[in-house]
């Protein structure tokens, strides 16, 4: 029976629900210590001095400055960003001095005994400031990066007769990872100078480029291994290099092995978050509800450093537009520099954002022409051979309205609506309930060439024990990588799911296939591992130790003979676009073409319920149908859309990240909220499998694609329940308060 | 007893705390204000529990005291003096896979509800709770049960399916 399709148990499931699994900080190493990492309170400024203050024996404890760092930067893509802060401070929260010392208890006095005199500098402390430039932080004008989006004539469009013009603003906010495991890592650095670091990690092979740009080491003196990932969502993609390039210098120059554990609030207040946004649309629609041109502005708040904005930017800039057939598109996106610490990473990648603004705005246009929200998107859904934004012609195999007519039988929409707006016209008990939804799609793995420059690899071989191993840089951190990786692998060799291990993500042992990002491990990633197993299975069979058909003993005795006798059986498989893509990115920063292999396509659906005393927006039920490809094992795949709606309902109603001077000030779990287990409503989750060709047995890619589509459907039942057309993330109850009074009073 | 002290101490050295861990006795000589977490993790290499947040708010840390769910977290050692403590290890009555599991960690595997696993093992012990308090309890009583447990990765809906699947397991029968 292939594993395929099949819900196996995890590979890693008797460990996590033991208790066994090692986290990065259940382990130790002999003679370890600990480190700590001492921050600005500034947003920016000059640095006068850093002093020590009495009272502290300073003589024992290892102490790191800017001084101390051989290239001080943390490498990622326009390498800007300082290890530690020399001379000038760039945001609040930023890393200026380390320490470590055996004695937790000392190194928390000591961090406070280290004063750091800053010059203060005008800060610019929002998206808002960074475009009114009331400082310039970062080139001539803050913009980290700017994107255009051009498809036939915006403008000629908009000056025909009979067109209607709809104009609206939107916003959304930060968003923190609250994985419940925080950031960690250990780093030992031997008398010969290489470095390991062991950790929490998304991407091993980032924090290798990091460490050795860092300490001009080559490759296989910076080893990287992923330990078990308590959750990372994006929030240890890039920011992993930084806390591992500080436990390394910690660990250099006290010569013992360094654990840096950020507690909490650390973690909440110094690390990435969702980039905010502001989007403006202007949209020219036929009074019968048929979208003729989108002329957007979107930017994001990037921080105060580039980090990966650039490439956030542009996944949100293609994302804006939708899935939608639209004949003039244009679209202006850029990051901007602020003196926050630098948003980064977070699952869906700057498409939440942009689709937020344009999911809502939809509902907005649809009720002023007085058409049913479902009707509009239907009258303007993409089909198959029509073109996307960048011009991308479609070649999934796609039905829009087919999956809408799905949605709308299965969450009962009509009769719902009908229900609730009766209920509110008699007047209620004090509940306004509404219904909501939101139409989207997510482009599977990196954008553009991405996949190409990326070139992944991943290689399979044989155990002396007849089992094959998969060797993957792609780390498990809940999604269930090993286990699909596992399946894809089994059915690949013809063999059980328990006949495959999967090798530890460590540099030293697997090639590099990319990072864990984008929701390309399945179908980028896992098509590596077919075809890798493809080629063991090819090899056994052609050195005729192995013949068809066989069972899983006569494959296992094969693989052992073929080890004994010829030595290891080893094979590899390189990333190929598919040779029908093509990308470009223009000199100005204009893209066009193929920005995705493939896309997953959807239909979310929430019902909303609206406290008219407290003011409190309940999701009550939630229905989220897609169509991504084959899916590979149906309970994780479930699991990964109804955690990406969990999250996308926090977003949309809970997680408000509070600035102060730069600062998020509520930086504690009894604050910031997210969704427990009595805020999240019953998820309806149904897919639709339409085979992707180049996929592994057709598979797409979904981790992402559930963040997207919540806010919006949520925002637009709340606009259903109450008429209150709201439009920054997140719904607060203070929010609905203020929008009600407002309305009320004017 | 703060005018007596123990003849069996040294000059400095306070009496044991002596507590029960997954039915075995332990006395540890530490100091008594030391999180109960630290105890666990540190002094008896009892790693299962995690911290997640330190204050209470995450769950990460829950076990057992006496059968109550406690955040390991708030907990100082020497408040669980004589006590017994129910840890993620305490669960399983050997490691050598699935047939030697709890109900609660077989229904875990079966259902999904472990995704990245570090709120595991206290959701675990969050459900073990619940399910020596209440005979069945229906989906309402599983979500106040566990709200103390913050999970960011599944979105609960598997979670509350380990749970139902683990009380039929127990009890026998369907869903509630």
């Amino acid at each position: 029976m292939p594993a395929i399709g099949q819900s196996v148990p995890r590979k890693e499931a008797v460990l996590k629900v033991t208790g066994r699994a090692r986290y990065v900080d259940d382990g130790a190493l002999p003679g370890m210590i600990h480190g700590v990492t001492v921050r600005s309170a500034c947003p920016r400024g000059r640095i006068r001095a850093v002093r020590f203050a009495p009272g502290i024996p300073w003589d024992e404890i290892t102490v790191v400055t800017a001084a101390d760092i051989p290239h001080n930067v943390v490498a990622l893509i326009n390498d800007d960003q300082p290890a530690l802060a020399d001379r000038v401070i760039g945001h609040a929260e930023e890393p200026v001095v380390l320490l470590a010392h055996a004695d937790r208890a000392l190194l928390q006095r000591a961090r406070a005994g280290v004063i750091i005199d800053v010059e203060p500098l005008p800060a610019v402390l929002s998206l808002e400031e960074a475009l009114a430039k009331t400082a310039v932080v970062w080139g001539q004008d803050n913009v980290f990066k700017e994107y255009w989006i051009r498809k036939g004539d915006v403008d000629a469009a908009a000056a025909r007769a009979g067109l209607l013009l709809f104009e609206g603003e939107y916003a959304t906010g930060a968003q923190e990872h609250l994985y419940i495991e925080p950031n960690g890592v250990i780093a030992e650095v031997t008398s010969d100078g290489a470095v390991t670091v062991s950790g929490s990690i998304q991407c091993p092979y980032y924090v290798q480029k990091a460490l050795m740009k860092l300490f001009d080491l080559p490759a296989e003196r910076a080893r990287v291994v992923q330990c078990e990932t308590g959750g990372g969502f994006g929030g240890k993609e890039e920011y992993p290099s930084m806390i591992a390039v500080h436990a390394a210098l910690l660990a250099k120059k006290s010569g013992r092995p360094v654990k840096i554990i950020y507690d909490r609030a650390e973690d909440m207040a110094a690390t990435t978050k969702r980039h905010p946004s502001r989007t403006r649309h202007r949209t020219f629609v036929t009074p019968g509800g048929r979208l003729v041109a989108l002329d957007i502005d979107f930017v994001i708040d990037g921080g105060a450093y580039s980090t990966l904005s650039q490439v956030v930017l542009s996944r949100g800039c293609i994302h804006a537009a939708g899935p939608y057939d639209v004949e003039h598109v244009r679209i202006r996106a850029r990051a901007v520099a602020t003196s926050t610490p630098p948003h980064g990473a977070f699952r869906g990648f700057g498409a939440p954002q942009s689709l937020f603004a344009l999911e809502r705005h939809l509902d907005v246009i649809a009720r002023r022409l007085g058409i049913a929200p479902e009707e509009l998107r239907r009258r303007n859904f993409v089909r198959k051979g029509q073109t996307l934004a960048t011009g991308q012609v479609v070649r999934d195999d796609i039905d829009m309205s087919g999956l809408l007519d799905r949605a709308l039988s299965a969450s009962d929409w009509h009769a719902r609506r009908a229900r609730f707006a009766l209920e509110s016209a008699r007047g209620g008990d004090g509940v306004r309930r509404g219904m909501g939804l939101a139409t989207f799609l997510h482009g599977t793995g990196f954008t553009g060439s991405g996949e190409k420059f990326l070139a992944s690899v991943v290689g399979a071989e044989a155990t002396p024990e007849g089992r094959v191993r998969v060797l993957a840089a792609s780390t498990e951190i809940g999604q269930g990588t090993s286990t699909i990786f596992a399946q894809i692998a089994a059915d690949a060799l013809g063999v059980p799911y328990d006949d495959v291990e999967i090798a530890t993500p460590d540099t030293r042992d697997v090639p590099n296939s990319g990072p864990t990002v984008a929701s390309r491990t399945c179908t980028i990633v896992g098509k590596l591992v077919e075809s890798a197993a493809a080629s063991i299975k090819a090899q056994l069979l052609a050195s005729g130790l192995l013949a068809a058909p066989y069972d899983s003993a006569a494959f296992r005795a094969a693989c052992a003979r073929y080890v004994r006798t010829h030595g290891p059986l080893r094979s590899s498989a390189t990333y190929e676009q598919p040779p029908d893509l093509t990308w470009s990115e223009g000199t100005c920063g204009t893209l066009s073409g193929d920005a995705y292999g493939a896309y997953s396509w959807a239909v979310y659906v929430a019902q909303v319920a609206v406290d008219a005393v407290t003011f409190e927006a309940h999701v009550e039920e939630f229905w989220a149908l897609q169509e991504v490809g084959k899916v590979i094992h149906p309970l994780l795949a479930a699991g990964q859309i109804e955690g990406g709606v969990a999250q996308g309902i926090g977003w949309a109603l809970y997680e408000n990240v509070v600035w102060k001077d730069g600062r998020m000030s509520n930086d504690r779990m009894t604050d910031y909220i997210v969704p427990t287990s009595a805020d999240v409503p019953p998820i309806h989750v149904v897919f639709e499998e339409r085979p992707y060709a180049h996929g592994p047995c057709g598979a797409k890619g979904i981790g992402e694609l559930p963040m997207d589509g919540p806010a919006p459907a949520i925002f637009n039942a709340i606009a259903d329940a109450t008429g209150l057309e709201l439009r920054r993330v997140p719904a607060t109850p203070e929010v609905i308060f203020e929008a009600m009074e407002e309305r009320a009073h004017g | 007893m703060a005018d007596a002290p123990a003849p069996s101490a040294a000059a400095g050295a306070p009496d044991p705390i002596v507590l029960r861990v997954n039915g075995v006795d332990h006395a540890l000589r530490v100091h008594p204000m030391r999180r109960l977490l630290d105890v666990l993790r540190e002094d008896l290499r009892l790693t299962g529990t995690k911290e997640g947040c330190g204050e209470g708010e995450c769950g990460a840390c829950a076990v057992l005291v006496d059968g109550q769910l406690v955040d390991a977290c708030l907990v100082a050692v020497a408040q669980v003096r004589g006590r017994a403590v129910t840890t993620i290890e305490g669960l399983a009555t050997g490691t050598d896979g699935m047939t030697q599991l709890g109900t609660i960690q077989r229904a875990f595997i079966e259902h999904g509800g472990a995704q990245c696993g570090i709120c595991t093992p206290g959701m675990i012990l969050a459900a073990r709770e619940l399910l020596d308090r209440v005979a069945r309890p229906d989906e309402a009583a599983i979500r106040e049960a566990l709200a103390g447990n913050i999970c960011r990765c599944t979105g609960y809906t598997r979670i509350f399916a380990s749970v139902v699947h683990a009380i039929a397991l127990e009890r026998g029968g369907g869903a509630p």
